[in-house]
């Protein structure tokens, strides 16, 4: 796996953290060059107040030869704290060039030459002015190991030698390195408390963004996970993401439940389709049938037997004329609008089914003229909705019709406060002989869905503990006929 | 200080007072010249030892304190102190105008040795003839132990020592040049052996850094001396006293620190030798 293919949840703190690192560095680092010439400022300066201070008394030391004095004057630097005395050394030079005295005698003996102490004084050495009015020489070459202040003694333009102020450049990296030293924790124990910080907002930040990628990953196997909006509350681009992820579920829903319509709708005009075409292959003998039936009753002088046989086949055939008729649903009968009228008529016609019942029937109707719509079929469609209501409802129960109109529609809701549909019965219960009670012959509701289908509207229904509602949604106008109304609405 | 010592002390003091009140105290204060040639910078012990001696005198007393043994020879002469403790060298240079007051013991000894001392790393050096043309150290040009006594050697073996060291300079104290050869200064010096073993009892960190190559033989001890013009009564007085340290408590406590056993009056043959060395040197 690539490094750039890691999880954000990782890349986020390792970048934020990175970032900080950097910045720790880029602080330090300054710091660090600043202690270095600051340091380096300082001691030279420590150098020429050293020189400065320590050459005025060196001059009557050396005027009467007084070495031991002299000693005394350039090692009392050392004897308070010898490990901490910035510089290494003082050193007193005559005018030989030769050790007059040092604050380490062992090193450089009295009466040494200069150059002889070692490299870095053999340089010094070469560079030293030695003129009587020569200001303060400071030396510090790059390679060397030290650094060099030489300060004249001299008074009245008489030079008796020089002060050479020491410092060892190791001295300086041990001071350095221990400023170093606590930059670096300091460093490290800023890192220590921004980066679990950092590692904490990342994460927190990322598993929003985590939940959303997991569950859009997950929509192509179809599992449509709702998001807790209280995850994250926020109104920044994680939080519209989550609004956007919902916005996108609730169209994938409306989609599934489209389709899933699309399907019943599909299904039931094949059903229509097949139950129509039955019903007209049957219709046609039958009609023949009933007439042969009719010109022997009328036309023939059958015994009494053979009488009874045909009044048998009669009723038979009848029976079998008015289910193939049910099933035969034909809007395009020319009928009158639908008028207030119709309506009331058909609650006075259910009104005893209703009273049998102990049903209570709530009757809301508006219609403040007439529609163009065929009154029989409406008609028929409410009857049957409402007597399947009443059944529904059972004794004690209310049923509601209301009948309204807008513009465009009209609209008819049947209620009642009966047991609830199951949602296996919700799916099938437009279908012709799909019966749920004892008493129907299951097409009831497949001629509704005809007629309104017909018609252009839609029928549907729905359940919940306390009502279950139909509704029936009939355009205005009537441009449909049978043909098209057998596809799809809408 | 031990709780005895004090108790002592205020006993002491309590009486000094009923006597002071009886007598009268007599106010003229004796003056007491120090040199180098003990471990003179010991201030408290000094200060301890006047206070001893102003109450044992019942008289006040000042300490002087010079670096240079020339300068306390000066104070002498012009009688600026009354006493002085010296080292041999002056007492035999300034015989004549002074009387012997009393020599310590050194160890049980009115005597002590020049050292020859050289860093501890060292381990060569058997006497001065090893050091040629090295740098040396002297204490005081009117020392024995730290002056003479290095040139009388290097004189007897036929050098000359004013060209035998490749470098040489006064420390002006003994306890100065240990310091020098300690520090690597000086790669020889020649000291008192009684500056070199007090110091060896109180910083012996110090005298580790060096080791004593030779030792010299032994000399009349550094003595206290009083210039001619003191009265008897008060030169008496002060020889009792010293020689009378011992005999008590705080006295004996002094001399202790003083690395010291006691005094005794001495006499000026003890300073024979020096002065036979002095003339053999041509100073004398």
């Amino acid at each position: 796996m690539r490094l750039f293919d890691l999880s954000l949840r990782f890349k986020l703190p390792l970048w934020g953290g990175g970032l900080i690192v950097a910045t720790a560095l880029a602080v330090s680092t300054s710091f660090v060059v600043q202690a270095w010439d600051s340091l380096n400022q300082d001691l030279q300066q420590n150098a020429e107040d050293i020189g400065r201070t320590m050459a005025p008394s060196l001059f009557p030391v050396l005027l009467h030869d007084n070495v031991w004095g002299a000693f005394e004057i350039v090692s009392l630097p050392f004897s308070a704290n010898p490990e901490t005395a910035l510089h290494e050394s003082l050193i007193v030079l005559d005018n030989d060039r030769k050790v007059y005295v040092s604050s380490r005698p062992e090193e450089h003996p009295v009466l040494t030459e200069l150059a002889l102490l070692g490299p870095d004084y053999a340089a010094l050495d070469g560079d030293l002015p030695m003129a009587a009015d020569a200001g303060i020489f400071a030396r510090a070459a790059r390679g060397a190991q030290r650094i060099f202040v030489a300060v004249p003694i001299a008074n009245d333009g008489v030079r008796l030698g020089t002060l050479i102020v020491t410092y060892n450049k190791s001295l300086l990296w041990q001071r350095f390195s221990r400023l170093l030293n606590r930059a670096f924790w300091i460093t490290l124990l800023v890192l220590g408390v921004l980066l679990p910080i950092t590692a904490y907002w990342g994460r927190r930040m990322m598993l929003p963004m985590r939940l959303v990628t997991e569950r859009i990953s997950r929509i192509g196997s179809g599992e449509l996970e709702a998001l807790d909006p209280a995850l994250y509350p926020y109104k920044d681009e994680v939080g519209q993401l989550f609004l956007a992820y919902e916005a996108v579920l609730a169209k994938l829903r409306e989609k599934a439940e489209f389709e899933k319509e699309m399907l019943k709708s599909e299904r039931m005009a094949a059903v229509g389709r097949l139950t129509a075409s039955i019903a007209h292959e049957i219709n046609n003998p039958l009609g023949g049938m009933l007439n042969a039936i009719s010109t022997l009753k009328r036309h023939g002088d059958p015994d009494p037997v053979t009488q009874k046989t045909v009044s048998l086949l009669e009723r038979g055939l009848s029976q079998i004329r008015e289910t193939v008729a049910a099933l035969l649903v034909e809007a395009k009968v020319k009928s009158r609008p639908l008028g207030a009228a119709d309506l009331e008529d058909v609650r006075i016609l259910v009104m005893p089914a209703a009273n049998k019942q102990g049903t209570r029937l709530s009757w809301v109707a508006a219609l403040p003229n007439a529609l163009p719509l065929p009154s029989t079929l409406v008609r028929q469609v409410l009857i049957n909705l409402l007597l399947n209501a009443i059944a529904a409802a059972g004794h004690g129960g209310q049923v509601a019709v209301r009948a309204l109109t807008s513009e465009t529609h009209f609209v008819l809701v049947v209620e009642n406060t009966g047991q609830p549909l199951l949602p296996e019965q919700l799916t099938r219960l437009f279908e012709p002989f799909t019966s749920f009670s004892d008493s129907g012959n299951g097409l009831g509701l497949w001629i509704c869905y005809q007629i309104v289908t017909q018609l252009g509207g839609t029928i549907g229904a729905e359940s919940s503990k306390k009502i279950t509602r139909f509704t029936t949604i009939i355009p205005l106008d009537l441009q449909h006929d049978a043909s098209t109304a057998q596809n799809l609405p809408d | 200080m031990p709780k005895f010592v004090k108790l002592v002390l205020i006993a002491l003091w309590l009486g000094a007072s009923c006597m002071g009140a009886q007598g009268g105290r007599e106010s003229r204060t004796i003056r007491v010249a120090m040199t180098p040639a003990f471990l003179h910078d010991q201030h408290a012990l000094l200060a301890e030892w006047r206070d001893y001696l102003e109450f044992r005198l019942n008289r006040p007393v000042e300490f002087v304190q010079r670096d240079r043994y020339r300068d306390t020879m000066d104070l002498l002469q012009q009688q600026k102190v009354e006493f002085a403790w010296i080292c041999d060298y002056p007492y035999v240079m300034l015989k004549k105008e002074l009387r012997l007051l009393a020599v310590a013991l050194n160890q049980g000894k009115p005597s002590y040795r020049s050292y020859l001392i050289v860093p501890a790393r060292d381990l060569q050096t058997r006497s001065v003839h090893d050091l040629r043309g090295r740098v040396f150290a002297y204490a005081d040009p009117y020392s024995n132990t730290g002056y003479l006594v290095p040139r009388f050697e290097i004189k007897q073996s036929g050098a000359d020592p004013a060209t035998f060291f490749k470098r040489t300079f006064f420390t002006w104290s003994h306890r100065k040049a240990i310091d020098a050869v300690a520090a690597g200064l000086a790669q020889g010096a020649a000291v008192d052996s009684y500056v070199w073993d007090a110091l060896h009892k109180v910083r012996p960190d110090i005298t580790a850094k060096t080791r004593i190559a030779w030792k010299s033989e032994e000399y009349g001890f550094p003595p206290l001396v009083a210039q001619s013009n003191v009265p008897d009564a008060d030169f008496l007085l002060m020889q009792d006293v010293l020689m009378n340290m011992k005999n008590d408590a705080h006295g004996r406590l002094l001399l202790a620190r003083l690395n010291l056993t006691g005094f005794i009056a001495g006499s000026p043959q003890l300073y024979d030798r020096v002065e036979e060395m002095m003339r053999l040197i041509g100073e004398r």
